[in-house]
């Protein structure tokens, strides 16, 4: 799948996140979005996943259109009665739907998820018994059930041990062989330079976006402090065409 | 007295009170689990004004119609469903949140149904709108109360993974393609045909009783959504069971005899119940070894 964004805009309030943004995600490639707190990250994983719609330009995906969204853990409702099993069956979705059944193949399948997460034996335990890190393995179990084409990763290494964002990263190493197209929202530069061949540096704006040796370089890195954390109360309007 | 003749005798005897009874295990079929999900959601409070919501619906149909069953049921319906879907609205739309776009919308029409009914009726027939009477439940409309739930078992069945999903992560939900909005909404109307369809037993005030007693009452003794709907229903039946007795033995109005009842049952769970309760938290077990 690729993904194509042309001129995108996305806002909260009028007041840009995303500002005039364009350039593609080719298919099957690997490519890590990083930049400051409040540039915008999460918005454009946002966009592209269909949550959040552009206020200029488009974002196109080419290809049939199987994503799977890896939100931050702290926009889920962990205390919610479920067991690990259940959470992360809801990865077939693409396959059940909203009556189909899970079968004990797929069960069987959603155990060797788990151990590939290093959750073996978590089945039946309560989602709000895991901790931070264990909840996000948990969430990673459930990306391998979906056997999506686009994975749509938001800081999924957050409270994550050194051991486990090691297989996690092979994981994600694995889905880059097997040609799918994966994009992450990261801050760990030395991570970046180590897994990622591809990275977006975006400050609002986009700041650089090529493969990761040249684009975390200090000249693009020292753009991004140009940019604003804040937005002006008394700002003028954009003028600027795509 | 046996008790053979102070359970089981009342029901034998009298129509009404067999009527009564079927009717309200209905309510607590239909209701339990939509209460387990309210709570589950933390829209607990939501319900309360959404059955405060039906009001206005129920006294216009009165107005227009007398005490006719089958207008003042769809009356409170077209209200319920209409503060639902004006609320819902304004939570996707605007940055307020759902329990506050709620309230704007039933406080708007109680005002109303308050206006309405003062304007026109006395107030037994207001009293009987706000307390309903269980015991006086025809064929119709235990006919109505039994469709009323079979519908609303069947839908929640239906959606029942949609809403999980929606609930636990609304994200994936979008990603995956799915219309969590519309089984939220779809939700909402599945509240607002039970709160309706329990309004004539127990009065528009404590229509959501039978339906959140019972479920905060079952959030102590499971920890499963399946196993919460379970208990809830188990209690909101026995609730009506107990209740309905209580009020032939000692001539207590019925509404609020099974709504207390529900209400013991939750204030003992809360003591006693089997995860979280106040004993479990006083009086540990041993930890494991691992």
């Amino acid at each position: 799948m690729t993904v194509i964004l042309d001129n995108v805009t996305i806002s909260y309030n009028r007041h840009p996140a995303v500002h005039h943004v364009s350039g593609r995600f080719e298919s099957g490639s690997l490519t890590a979005i990083t930049g400051p707190n409040g540039a915008g990250k999460s918005t454009l994983l946002k966009g592209i996943a269909g949550i959040l719609s552009p206020d200029e330009g488009h974002i196109r995906i080419e290809g049939a259109k199987r994503l799977a969204y890896l939100p931050q853990a702290a926009e889920l409702q962990r205390d919610f009665p479920m067991s690990v099993l259940h959470m992360i069956a809801t990865g077939y979705w693409h396959k059940s739907g909203a009556l189909g059944a899970i079968t004990p193949a797929m069960k069987e399948q959603a155990s060797q998820a788990l151990a590939d997460v290093g959750l073996s034996g978590f089945e039946k335990r309560d989602i709000s018994s895991l901790s931070a890190g264990q909840f996000q393995r948990a969430l990673f179990a459930r990306l391998l059930l979906q056997d999506a084409l686009l994975m749509l990763l938001d800081e999924p290494f957050a409270a994550i041990d050194a051991d486990a964002t090691e297989y996690l990263l092979a994981i994600i190493e694995r889905w880059h062989q097997e040609k799918r197209t994966v994009i992450c929202v990261l801050h760990d530069l030395d991570q970046i330079r180590k897994h990622f061949p591809e990275c977006l540096l975006l400050a609002r704006e986009c700041i650089g976006w090529g493969s990761s040796n040249k684009i975390l370089s200090p000249e693009y890195l020292m753009n991004t402090h140009l940019f604003r954390q804040g937005w002006n109360a008394g700002t003028e309007l954009c003028e600027r065409a795509g | 007295m046996t008790l053979y003749t102070y359970t089981l005798q009342p029901f034998v005897d009298y129509g009404f009170m067999r009527r009564a009874l079927a009717a309200c295990a209905a309510l607590a079929l239909g209701g339990a689990p939509l209460g387990v999900f309210l709570v589950l959601r933390r829209m607990a409070l939501i319900g309360d004004a959404m059955s405060h919501a039906i009001l206005p619906g129920v006294s216009l149909a009165f107005l227009f119609f007398g005490l006719s069953l089958t207008a003042m049921t769809l009356g409170g319906l077209a209200a319920g469903l209409l503060v639902a879907f004006a609320a819902g609205v304004v939570t996707r739309l605007t940055p307020l949140k759902e329990d506050a776009s709620f309230t704007g919308a039933y406080l708007i029409s109680l005002a109303l149904g308050v206006l309405i009914i003062s304007m026109r009726g006395n107030s037994i027939d207001l009293m009987h709108v706000l307390f309903g009477n269980v015991l006086a439940v025809g064929n119709e409309s235990l006919l109505l109360v039994t469709t009323i739930a079979t519908v609303s078992l069947l839908t929640l069945a239906a959606i029942y993974r949609s809403l999980i999903v929606e609930w636990f992560d609304p994200g994936f939900m979008r990603a995956a393609g799915g219309n969590g909005a519309a089984m939220h909404q779809l939700f909402l109307g599945l509240v607002a045909l039970n709160l309706v369809s329990a309004f004539q037993a127990l009065g528009t005030l404590m229509a959501l009783g039978v339906m959140v007693l019972p479920a905060i009452a079952a959030r102590f003794w499971s920890r499963t959504v399946d196993g919460t709907i379970a208990f809830a229903i188990g209690f909101g039946m026995c609730a009506s069971f107990i209740g309905l007795l209580l009020s032939y033995h000692y001539g207590a109005p019925s509404g609020p005899a099974i709504v207390l009842t529900a209400g013991i049952f939750y204030v003992f769970s809360v003591i006693f119940g089997r995860y979280g309760s106040i004993t479990a938290r006083f009086f540990r077990q041993r930890h494991y070894a691992g």
